[in-house]
């Protein structure tokens, strides 16, 4: 069970919905990959069109929680705006804060990302603060009160993997609530990785959306969150530098 | 009247007296749809009481794709 705030998630899948290659495609993929949790922007509409279809009017809002971001913003003050923007809608409380520092890398800005959490603790959010691996940082945004810290595996939509295991190893270990792993994962075996490190879970978007077959990857996907996750539960066996033996060595008849 | 509607000066019939009259206006009321008007962010059930004027700043913003 993933608890965040005073909600209770079954799935440990928070999937994006960004870069689908269509609408029919995009809600096999969230229904297969069976998340509960879908992360939106907000965004300007174009009033001249107000026909243009939207994946939010596809869904059954009371199936899924809403997760907004607030991609976009680069300052605390922007992330509150966007923030208190998608809380108007009367739809959600949950926010995932997202300031980003540099456009090259997409890499979060740590105290626009500090500033803006606390803000938003303040004014009653669920306050889930993408940030980057900084196992200090992550301690920082636990004891402002943040529900769940989602550190970045590797920069945003690169598919580059878990690049540091060892400080999502630190920060997982230290944290007392739970650690969402988002950003940069491109295959199943990232998120296994991930999940093995005992992630609470991982946050996709490109890594589905932007695979050949969508939908047979968000079944995948939701296969290595539980496999990674229930081997992080058995406990796996120590490493060790050489073979110990698996059949019995004693009673062989050959010697 | 002119509004500026999310950054665009737009001329409005003077028949749109409040919130909720530019959402049907644009056809919007049936939208999920959250309105910032002149700076402050409304809540729905204040779009029917809140009053347009010439020269309003609107912000119409939606939920779209993101990760």
């Amino acid at each position: 069970m993933l608890k965040i705030g005073s909600y209770e998630f079954t799935s440990r899948i928070l999937l994006g919905t960004g870069k689908y290659p269509d609408f029919d495609v995009q809600q096999e993929a969230v229904e297969v990959s069976g998340t509960e949790i879908l992360t939106f922007s907000v965004r300007r509409m174009n009033v001249f069109e107000p026909s243009q279809p939207n994946f939010l009017e596809k869904l059954d809002l009371n199936k899924y929680f809403l997760l907004p971001n607030t991609a976009g913003a680069k300052t605390a003050a922007e992330a509150v705006r966007i923030a208190k923007l998608a809380k108007a809608s009367g739809l959600c409380d949950m926010i995932k804060v997202e300031v980003i520092g540099c456009q090259k890398t997409l890499l979060p800005d740590p105290i626009e990302t500090l500033k803006a959490s606390e803000e938003l603790l303040k004014e009653g959010f669920v306050v889930l603060p993408y940030t980057s691996d900084d196992v200090l940082l992550a301690k920082r945004l636990e004891e402002l009160g943040c529900h769940a810290i989602m550190p970045g595996a590797s920069p945003i939509g690169s598919g580059q993997g878990i690049i540091n295991p060892l400080n999502l190893s630190f920060i997982i270990e230290q944290s007392n609530v739970p650690v969402i792993i988002d950003a940069g994962i491109g295959t199943p075996s990232d998120v296994a990785i991930a999940m093995e490190l005992g992630a609470d879970g991982v946050l996709l978007n490109t890594a589905v959306s932007g695979a050949n077959d969508p939908v047979k990857m968000a079944k995948a996907m939701k296969l290595a969150v539980e496999a990674g996750r229930l081997g992080f539960e058995a406990g796996r066996i120590p490493k060790k530098r050489y073979a110990t033996a698996s059949s019995p060595t004693e009673g062989m008849s050959i010697s | 009247m002119e509004l500026v509607i999310n950054g665009d000066k737009i001329e409005i019939p003077n028949t749109v007296e409040t919130v909720s009259h530019l959402l049907q206006h644009f056809e919007l009321e049936q939208k999920v749809i959250i309105v910032e008007w002149n700076k402050t962010i409304l809540e729905k059930d204040s779009h029917q009481g809140t009053k347009i004027c010439d020269g309003d700043r609107v912000e119409l913003v939606h939920f779209v794709g993101g990760g």
